[in-house]
């Protein structure tokens, strides 16, 4: 049970930290990245840069690790199909994170922020999930 | 430090941010084992998606990431952000909760995690929601819609 919520807490952890620092939880910096056609502001290009950067290092190493340093295997996605799901579903989250500037990670991480904001768009969102379930059952 | 051109732009920010994100991603990969995406840790946590991430895992991932923001605002006392308004921020939330599950990943699971990895998905994924997103905020401007107050 420790051993299984340690690594994730502390990656969770640093990874909010990283999406404070970078700007992710601010909405109007996230907007300004995607107003490509307006006011452009590159900073979360950084942001993708610096993390895609430190994690193309990181699958090198697993590419020569036989297991994780603190789990029994790897567990990875494993697909390379290109689906109208996939494209459709991305088109759709790109179009909610324009409209509020706020994806995923952040809208958690903007709990410790704005609390009242970040909870509708999280519960927003999981009920947004919930409905795919709805209509196509439960997990496969 | 400043970008020539873009005086409004933080990079300095911007790239310490990231390189914190990829040792968080990093460390659940080397870790853990698993991929630091977190629409796909969310819908695990609330038993919507099957994953090979155990569910007490799920939860802590989730708990770190405004414990993680907490600990940055205490340090750097900034002020508070502008959000958008309640309607907006459930539609949006909505949107982003339907599309993220579909798409099997979001802005960490495909844009952090999979195109470093060079996944044909991924790379589709974060061009395509890139894309849209481009749109919206440029369909927005030109309609006058303004969100964040």
């Amino acid at each position: 049970m420790i051993r299984d919520g340690l690594v994730p807490l502390a990656a969770g952890t640093i990874f909010g930290a990283g999406l404070t620092i970078g700007g992710m939880t601010d909405p109007a910096r996230v907007r300004g990245f995607l107003d490509l056609f307006g006011a452009w502001d590159p900073t979360l290009a950084f942001v993708m840069g610096g993390a895609v950067l430190v994690m193309a290092l990181a699958w090198l190493l697993q590419s020569r690790m036989r297991r994780p340093f603190f789990a029994e295997g790897f567990a990875l996605p494993d697909r390379n199909d290109l689906t109208p799901r996939l494209v459709g579903g991305s088109a759709l989250f790109g179009v909610g994170w324009g409209i509020a500037g706020l994806c995923p990670g952040p809208g958690f991480a903007a709990l410790a922020i704005a609390p009242g904001e970040a909870a509708l768009f999280v519960a927003a969102m999981l009920a947004g999930m919930v409905l795919v379930r709805l209509f196509e059952g439960p997990p496969a | 430090m400043m970008l020539p051109g873009f005086p409004d732009a933080a990079p300095l920010p911007g790239l310490i941010g990231g390189v914190l994100i990829g040792l968080a991603a990093a460390l659940m990969l080397l870790g853990a084992g698993r991929i630091a995406g977190v629409s796909g840790i969310a819908a695990r946590a609330f038993g919507l998606a099957e994953s090979a991430l155990p569910r007490a895992g799920a939860w802590a991932f989730l708990i770190g990431l405004p414990l993680g923001a907490l600990i940055i605002t205490a340090i750097n006392g900034s002020a508070t952000p502008a959000f958008a308004g309640p309607v907006t921020l459930m539609i949006a939330g909505l949107v982003v909760g339907i599309g993220t599950l579909l798409g099997s990943g979001c802005t960490s699971g495909h844009g952090v995690c999979g195109m470093s990895r060079l996944s044909q998905r991924s790379l589709v994924a974060t061009l395509t929601f890139m894309a849209t997103g481009f749109a919206t905020v440029a369909a927005m401007n030109a309609l006058g819609l303004e969100v964040l107050s």
